[in-house]
């Protein structure tokens, strides 16, 4: 079994604020890895005790996302792909997700890639089936779990609304991963730490992958920013503290003022 | 690009109806084709459509492309991205919709890789500026808005969380074109099987993502049982209960019920927060709700800097008390 993770970091949203313009404001800011590609690591560390095989993680970032691989390495991935140039700078969910499928192509033959069903900066859950578009593959968002691989096949629990599907792919195959919601994140051992900086880490440019580069970066992004702003701000209402019975008559009056019910 | 005409809506069948999302769509779709003076499409895939194909049109819908094929049975991504991509590459609508829905934001992405063309998740407004399709989505959590374009790619696709748009009152005499049309796949190799659907939401539960009305309860309900009251006052406003994170941890509601970050993001009208402290995790789920209500034993509580109404104490007396209220004025 040939596992690769997608990872990334990302600025850690609890403690993000942004100035009026809706520049962000960096200082202060911790960068961690994506919880749901933390999540994905560890299954496919599961997997890997389970199946045996070899678990990869690949980034498309800037140098200091670094930090995010190396606590994969120290959780136990065996190795690293870090794909950084300038050329990818500006790149929108389909010019990030050309630029991974050409890197993977190159990586080598994976039976499975897991990514984060979502990337909690930007949100948008595109990057796991667009990277399975581009390389041709199936894939299955919202997994919870896989469940069991045999014969070139997965089952996987994958979330629904209002409850859970059991589906079976044929591999190769990408899963985007989300957690369940009692999942107990590990910390990385001393010993992890220690052994990460010796596992194999490849940087690779622009040109170390094959394809067509007018595709990468703000150029080969069809998607563009107008402008960012704060959302409008909620503000503090009315706080009823004293009789309970004053209180909600008051409330569902103002209601149905409101019209929000009837 | 200006081959590209009209506005598409991805229409969803979802256990043998269309789901309600589609028809907020729809609502907001017949707008924007009214401000670009284009035509506005439905595409429904399923198998025994049948007459359900009529109803885009009561919201606004000028034509329905109907794709019934025992293939789209049950559903899978690969299925319907697959004969999505190529009905819209033929179609060339400048604008598709997608509801967010946890299918639509599995097979959407794969349509905008294949047709090489820009895609916005999650938008919370489409709005026309200048003759320009502007998209409006957070990110970050929440913390920040932003208005994204697509200037020289067509389609222009967006996805849109359920109960983001209005849905408008449907004209059963409005009429329009109903266009039967033959799935086509470039391969009709499919390597995904479903072996199980499995329902964990209460039968006869109202669906949280589709309800006007949400009752929602966190740690302080203290136990599974503490949340029938919840359900009591729901069922009673005609609307349905969620959770917060810790609620569903300690198993006292089921995942589907959870609302934040790593659960659903829901709009109601009303949100009362029963016994949430209201932690960003959860706050970016349910801060869109038109009106929010807490309830908290702790005045310093972070939910009462969102709500428009609070009320400091113990809810297991202040749940009681609107039922009675309510039930009084259910009576006149
Ligand atoms: C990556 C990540 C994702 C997450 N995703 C989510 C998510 O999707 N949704 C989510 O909700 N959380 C999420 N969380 C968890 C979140 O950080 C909080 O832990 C959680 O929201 C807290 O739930 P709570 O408000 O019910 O509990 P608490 O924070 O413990 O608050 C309980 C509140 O109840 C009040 N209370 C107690 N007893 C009573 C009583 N008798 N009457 C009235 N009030 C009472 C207390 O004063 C307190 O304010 C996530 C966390 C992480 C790290
Ligand atoms: N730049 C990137 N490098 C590697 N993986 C990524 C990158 N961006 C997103 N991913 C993966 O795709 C998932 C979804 O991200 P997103 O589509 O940005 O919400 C993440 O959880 C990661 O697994």
């Amino acid at each position: 079994m040939n596992i690769l993770v997608l990872v990334k970091q990302v600025p850690d949203t609890s403690d993000v604020k942004f100035d009026e313009r809706g520049v962000m404001i960096r200082e202060g800011v911790q960068s961690i890895l994506n919880v749901f590609d933390q999540f994905a690591l560890e299954e496919a560390l599961r997997l890997r005790q389970k199946y045996g095989g070899e678990v990869s993680v690949m980034t498309l970032a800037p140098e200091q996302a670094k930090t995010a691989v190396q606590k994969c390495l120290a959780l136990g991935a065996d190795k690293a792909y870090h794909i950084s140039d300038k050329a990818f700078g500006g790149s929108d969910t389909l010019a990030t997700s050309y630029a991974l499928s050409l890197a993977i192509r190159k990586a080598g033959n994976f039976d499975l890639i897991m990514a984060g069903n979502q990337a909690t900066d930007g949100d948008t859950g595109h990057i796991g089936p667009q990277v399975a578009e581009w390389l041709g593959i199936p894939h299955v968002s919202y997994v919870e779990q896989v469940l069991s691989i045999e014969n070139g096949r997965a089952t996987v629990k994958s979330i629904l609304e209002d409850g859970y599907r059991i589906v079976d792919v044929e591999l190769p195959a990408l899963f985007a991963c989300l957690p369940p919601t009692n999942f107990e994140y590990t910390n990385p051992s001393m010993s992890g730490i220690i052994k990460a900086k010796s596992k194999p880490y490849t940087w690779w440019k622009a040109d170390d992958i094959d394809g067509d580069k007018s595709k990468f970066g703000l150029n080969g992004s069809p998607t563009r920013v107008l402008k960012m702003y704060p959302p409008p701000k909620r503000s503090r209402g009315t706080v009823f503290t004293g009789d309970y019975h004053d209180a909600v008559k008051k409330i569902i009056e103002a209601l149905m003022e409101k019209k929000v019910i009837e | 690009m200006s081959d590209y005409k009209g506005i598409l809506v991805v229409g969803e069948i979802y256990d043998g109806k269309i789901r309600p999302v589609t028809f907020q769509l729809v609502s907001k779709a017949r707008e924007l084709a009214d401000t670009l003076n284009t035509t506005l499409s439905v595409v429904l895939l399923g198998h025994n459509i049948g007459d359900m194909a009529r109803e885009p049109i009561y919201y606004g819908a000028d034509k329905v492309y109907v794709m019934d094929d025992q293939i789209f049975e049950p559903y899978v991504a690969e299925v319907y991205s697959r004969a999505l991509t190529k009905f819209i590459g033929n179609l060339k609508p400048e604008i598709v919709l997608i509801p967010a829905t946890h299918t639509g934001r599995e097979y959407g992405p794969r349509i905008s890789a294949a047709l090489e063309t820009g895609m916005t998740a999650d938008c919370t407004d489409l709005v026309i500026k200048n003759g320009r399709f502007v998209q409006v989505r957070p990110a970050y959590g929440g913390n920040i808005m932003g208005e994204i374009i697509t200037p020289n790619h067509r389609p222009q696709i967006s996805t849109v969380r359920p109960n983001v748009f209005k849905t408008r009152e449907p004209d059963r005499s409005r009429t329009g074109e109903i266009v039967q049309v033959k799935p086509e796949f470039d391969s009709m190799k499919v390597r995904t099987f479903i072996k199980e659907i499995v329902k964990t939401t209460v039968t006869g539960a109202k669906k949280l993502d589709e309800a006007k009305i949400i009752v929602s309860g966190g740690r302080g309900v203290g136990s599974k049982e503490g949340f029938e009251k919840l359900r009591e006052l729901a069922d009673l406003l005609g609307g349905a209960v969620g959770a917060s994170r810790v609620a569903v941890d300690l198993g006292w509601m089921p995942k589907s019920a959870q609302v934040g970050q790593s659960g659903i993001t829901v709009q109601p009208d009303l949100y009362i927060a029963c016994g949430i402290s209201g932690t960003i995790q959860h706050i970016v789920g349910m801060k869109d709700s038109k009106v929010i209500v807490a309830i908290n034993k702790d005045p310093n509580a972070p939910i009462f800097n969102i709500a428009d109404y609070g009320i400091v104490g113990d809810l297991h007396e202040v749940i009681p008390i609107f039922i009675e209220e309510i039930k009084k004025i259910k009576k006149k």
